[in-house]
């Protein structure tokens, strides 16, 4: 087995790849200029693995997982430092109960990287909930790295929860590999951070594999929301569906950037990709630009990306019964996350997750505090 | 007693006038139709009455019981006691029908806890499906679900008086038997006063006229009882259009 865990020291994080801007198209519409990676130090993140019980063996911190090579600075500093969370789930084996990891960054000025290693062999089953937490004062950067694999048949549940301090950044990556008739549901919520980027990645690689995405975000005050997704198929009958949801407030602001790709050889591949946007202030901006690569005939595929403002048409029909415009939109907005939201799996946090995109739209200071 | 008064409505969309000078009168427990041709202005004065934006008002009143209707926004109408029926109900994804009433009633400072009962009762007098409560408001209801659904929300919320905008479009003949008797019964039972736009006189049958007016070109050129809504069925509207 090959450990990734190494201990720090100021040397290990330099990197050997250079800084991306933002002239860079991948990097296109992102903040990343705004970071200066040498005023942070190596730090920690404080990792939570709620009560497993029996289950405690599913969870190490090895793996036999193979990382995929780094696609930048930033994925190849985790490479090196990362903390490793590995759950590995054995031939046939479903795990009921889902796993919930909280990463809670405590410190300011360090740069943390966790990484989640999940491999489900053939025909297991697992769920598993990543939550990101800090203090609003905490300036700090979390360069997340989540790497799923999904053997012949398995089914693999994950939920990315951003619930970071206004003050943190994160730049993360989700890189998901489904073999032969697997499926992989990829869900993302994202609540917190100053500037929180996610590339959020599936790869079909086995024939009849099965991939969902699901985002919702929201941003208020001055905070940034940047997602880059890709539906890579590479066999035959693959599917992906893609749903990625969310709204910009104050003087907030989103990019999504999602590319379907279908290769040559993914011949009856079925993709899809949706992304709504909503502007809920004058000042808050949101870009959505989706894309399609496709290689062979005898797919099917669609994309669909809107950005607007709530629909004056709801906001009438509701204000026609007697409802305040303040309560219209609050429930029109969360009507419009709901669709997301239902398609959650029950997991906990997901009513707190209601109430606290409730509580945004109220303007209800949303730090989460340390837990 | 209530008294809806509207006096030389002019009402502006997208610069076109299209209300030339609207004067009516709706007392509680009245039936007043108008009645007119397409374009005539019909749903333009239901959306002005209820302060829909596009719809400039340039000049005349709307009171209800003295209160000028125009110098408040549109959910403050409705608290007031004016409901809409609109012709095409907008569809709400992710809202429900009985959280809307809920945050309808919260305004209005009542007690929710016999709502769900009370929508049921509705419900099954005018047969709407209640599985339907619980899913998004007007996504994916048939013609016939929607306008149950809005004749639902009215007996629910009690409103003084109602405005109603074709609300045979888009309606099976049960359908609209169900849900103008309804309103007809409400008129009597809550002494509701209605407004009713409609191009037709099917739905006279049950729910029955006292007045009749006849909108064209952005004016009501007749007001006459029940009578002429007969008469408009043989002759049509051409003898008032020009």
């Amino acid at each position: 087995m090959t450990a990734l865990i190494k201990p720090l020291n100021k040397d290990q994080i330099k990197p050997t790849t250079k800084m991306p801007t933002a002239s860079e198209e991948i990097w296109r519409y992102s903040r990343i200029g705004e970071l200066d990676l040498d005023s942070y130090s190596p730090g920690l993140v404080t990792t939570k693995i709620a009560e497993l019980g029996l289950l405690e063996s599913l969870v190490s911190n090895i793996t036999k997982v193979t990382p995929r090579e780094p696609v930048d600075v930033f994925e190849e500093l985790n490479l090196r430092n990362a903390q490793v969370t590995a759950i590995t789930v054995a031939r046939n084996q479903v795990i009921g109960e889902p796993i919930i990891i909280t990463h809670s960054v405590d410190k300011s000025g360090v740069i943390v990287y966790p990484r989640l290693v999940i491999e489900a062999q053939e025909n297991s089953e697992v769920t598993v909930v990543e939550r990101f937490i800090s203090r609003d004062e905490i300036k700090s950067v979390v360069i997340p790295v989540v790497d799923v694999r999904a053997a012949q048949s398995a089914r693999v549940t994950y939920v990315a929860i951003n619930e970071l301090g206004t003050s943190t950044w994160q730049i993360g990556y989700q890189q998901a590999v489904g073999q032969r008739d697997s499926l992989m549901r990829m869900f993302t919520v994202a609540l917190g951070g100053e500037y929180a980027r996610v590339r959020a990645e599936v790869r079909l690689e086995g024939q009849g594999a099965n991939a969902q995405q699901v985002a919702l975000y929201f941003a208020d005050s001055t905070q940034m929301h940047d997602f880059r997704t890709l539906q890579d198929h590479a066999a035959p009958r693959t599917r992906s569906d893609l749903l990625f949801k969310g709204a910009v407030k104050d003087t907030a602001k989103s990019v999504y950037t999602g590319l379907i790709r279908i290769r040559e050889n993914a011949t009856k591949s079925e993709a899809f990709q949706t992304n709504r946007n909503l502007i809920l202030s004058h000042g808050a901006w949101a870009e959505s630009v989706p894309n399609l690569e496709i290689e062979t005939n005898d797919v099917k595929c669609s994309h669909a990306s809107t950005v607007g403002p709530v629909d004056d048409e709801q906001r009438f029909y509701l204000e026609s019964r007697g409802i305040t415009p303040e309560i219209a939109e609050r429930l029109v907005v969360l009507g419009f996350f709901g669709e997301v939201l239902d398609r959650l799996p029950t997991v906990p946090f997901i009513s707190e997750l209601r109430e606290r995109v409730s509580a945004k739209l109220l303007g209800v200071k949303s730090g989460k505090a340390q837990s | 007693m209530t008294t809806l008064e509207i006096r030389d409505l002019i009402v502006v969309v997208d610069k076109t006038q299209i209300l030339n000078g609207v004067s009516l009168t709706v007392c509680s427990g009245e039936v007043h139709a108008v009645m007119g041709p397409n374009g005539a202005g019909k749903s333009t004065l239901s959306a002005a009455i209820m302060g829909k934006p596009g719809y400039t008002v340039t000049s005349g009143s709307v009171t209800l019981d003295g209160v000028d209707i125009l110098a408040l926004p549109t959910w403050q109408r409705a608290i007031a006691g004016l409901h809409l029926i609109m012709q095409y109900p907008t569809e709400i994804p992710g809202v429900m029908l009985e959280q809307a009433m809920a945050a309808a009633f919260d305004t209005r400072g009542k007690n929710t806890s016999e709502l769900s009962r009370l929508i049921e009762v509705e419900a099954a007098r005018i047969g709407f499906d209640p599985a339907l409560v619980n899913r998004s408001v007007n996504v994916d209801f048939s013609g016939g679900e929607k306008k149950r659904s809005e004749t639902l929300q009215l007996s629910v919320l009690q409103p003084k008086i109602a405005v109603i905008d074709e609300l045979d479009s888009g309606l099976d003949i049960d359908a609209l038997k169900d849900c103008a008797q309804r309103i007809e019964d409400a008129t009597r039972e809550n002494n509701l006063g209605v407004l009713v736009i409609t191009h037709y006189s099917r739905l006279f049958e049950q729910l029955k006229p006292d007045f009749v007016h006849i909108l064209t070109n952005g004016r009501i050129v007749k007001s006459a009882g029940p009578e002429l809504a007969d008469e408009l069925e043989v002759t049509g509207y051409a003898q008032y259009t020009n």
